[in-house]
């Protein structure tokens, strides 16, 4: 009686492992099955031209279709225009948000910081597409057009929850024990901050920023309200700018330029891929 | 008794209370004064309040808002809980109970860290005698000459402590606070700390809680006893540990409570 049941409890524990490691293989399918289709698509396409000449016209891109040869062109216009937003993005967003960031880690009682605390959240969950009508709204109108430089705001709104909670997070997790040391040795809380619990953070902040950037670099609806796209390569800042999520959008309601998709799609993919592992691998060796 | 009412003391309490609550003292009218270059043990029973009365000193508390601090606590004759906490910690230094280097900074730089905290420039020849001179005071200059550049976590658990002694000695403080600097290390590296106290003791007064009464025996020449917040007993170590004058403090030193 008593072996019976203890088979039993066994068997279930048996049926319970696979369970799990059944489910556990089914969520990496979507991801590989994604990797596998833009990879064999997207591969033939991968050149050196694709990344260096710009996107061709469609009229162009027709002809090489009608002769049968490959489209000429590729997306520079694309990469370049997303590096520089990107980079005017993060260049505003890390200061500010590891500011606020070590704000709210060193004050969680305060009232002020408990309401930024939430407006935080709130921003992290509002939807991309908002962001870029208020961008719109508050960049492009008084601008008189659409630019690099409004692009940027809305990946910088975009950014700034994620680095803000990486680093309270980072620095609230630090042993107490450096703080208190520092202001043992007569630092006032601002130099303990800067010279000691930032650097001391630095592996996680700097993950953070990492996965701030893959976030962002692949949104397409607010750049549509505020760079909204450029066919050649442009280095202004106040001009309209392509990216290169803007122009797989571009690229799919253009018959002529279809065949394109697939490449940017997967230069996209590799590097959020390759960002997302400098991340991992950056949290494994550097944090506390 | 003579000889303190002749040599002024450098730290005095008056009747020193600390609350974390409004209802309940951690610390209750301590009133004790510190004699220049001694060490003093503050021993007791945990939750007794010592490391509470060591924090007060240089104003740890101040942290914390809820904790309210009260009496007097002068240094050199001027209540240090009317100072700025810059200058009482630039006076006071302390050392924590797990050895804490900076993990970011090498050895050379957690020995000046103090000038760096503080935003005071040092030449180059100046840091390198600072460096030496308290590695030389710590007795780890040996040990860490050829490694100056290396991360001060590379050490070991007492070499890391003793390095944290020297951070706080670079500030040329009056006093160094010590909150059982001992208790994660080893009887090795207890030995060799506990021998450069006595060394040390020559250039700054050190107030030190310790559980572990043959520490405060080998160690320090006054002791004081706390139980349930109060300052029980304050006298000559040698006097305490052969002569308590009070039930409590025998008990304790006896083993019978603790």
């Amino acid at each position: 009686m008593i072996q019976q049941k203890i088979k039993n409890r066994l068997t279930k524990e048996k049926l319970m492992l696979w369970g799990v490691c059944l489910f556990a293989a089914l969520t990496a399918v979507p991801l590989f099955a994604i990797l596998g289709e833009v990879l064999l698509r997207g591969y033939d396409q991968l050149s050196w031209s694709f990344f260096t000449e710009p996107t061709p016209t469609a009229y162009k891109a027709m002809k090489a279709i009608e002769a049968g040869e490959p489209i000429p062109g590729g997306i520079a216009n694309g990469i370049v225009g997303t590096m520089i937003m990107l980079g005017m993005a993060v260049v505003v967003a890390v200061p500010v948000g590891i500011l606020c960031g070590a704000y709210l880690a060193e004050n969680t009682k305060s009232r002020f910081a408990n309401i930024v605390s939430y407006l935080t959240d709130l921003l992290q969950g509002t939807p991309s597409v908002i962001i870029g009508i208020i961008t719109y709204i508050w960049v492009v109108v008084p601008m008189k057009g659409y630019s690099a430089i409004a692009g940027s705001v809305a990946l910088f709104i975009m950014m700034l929850p994620l680095i803000i909670r990486s680093t309270e997070e980072t620095l609230k997790i630090l042993p107490s024990s450096l703080k208190e040391a520092g202001l043992a040795l007569g630092g006032n809380r601002a130099r303990v901050m800067l010279k000691i619990q930032l650097p001391a953070a630095f592996g996680g902040i700097f993950t953070g920023v990492l996965l701030a950037v893959s976030r962002v670099i692949g949104e397409t609806a607010p750049l549509m309200f505020t760079a909204l796209g450029c066919s050649f390569m442009r280095f202004a800042i106040d001009k309209p700018i392509s990216a290169v999520p803007l122009l797989i959008w571009e690229f799919f309601n253009d018959p002529n330029l279809q065949e394109l998709i697939w490449g940017a799609s997967l230069f996209l993919l590799l590097f959020v891929l390759t960002l997302n592992m400098a991340a991992k691998f950056w949290c494994r060796t550097k944090v506390l | 008794m003579q000889k303190t009412e002749s040599i002024k003391p450098i730290l005095e309490f008056k009747k020193t209370c600390v609350s974390y609550t409004k209802q309940t003292m951690a610390v209750k009218y301590v009133s004790a004064a510190i004699e220049r270059n001694t060490i003093t043990a503050i021993m007791g029973p945990s939750g007794c309040g010592k490391s509470t009365l060591l924090r007060a000193v240089n104003l740890m508390h101040n942290l914390y808002p809820n904790i309210r601090v009260d009496g007097e606590i002068l240094l050199n004759g001027d209540n240090i809980l009317s100072m700025q906490p810059i200058d009482v910690r630039r006076r006071v230094g302390m050392v924590f109970q797990r050895p804490a280097p900076f993990p970011t900074m090498s050895i050379y730089d957690n020995v000046l860290s103090g000038y760096a905290l503080n935003g005071i420039r040092l030449s180059k020849s100046e840091k390198d005698a600072t460096v030496e001179r308290c590695l030389k005071s710590v007795a780890l200059w040996d040990e860490v000459k050829d490694v100056l550049n290396k991360k001060g976590t590379f050490l070991s658990g007492g070499q890391q402590q003793r390095l944290c002694i020297a951070r706080a000695l670079a500030m040329k403080p009056d006093v160094l606070l010590m909150d059982e600097p001992t208790s994660a290390l080893d009887p090795i590296a207890t030995k060799h700390i506990e021998e450069l106290l006595l060394e040390l003791q020559k250039e700054v007064t050190i107030l030190i809680v310790t559980h572990n009464m043959g520490q405060a025996m080998r160690i320090s020449s006054r002791s004081m006893f706390m139980y349930l917040g109060e300052l029980v007993e304050y006298d000559d170590t040698a006097t305490m540990f052969t002569n308590p004058k009070d039930e409590r403090t025998k008990a304790y030193l006896t083993g019978k409570m603790g």
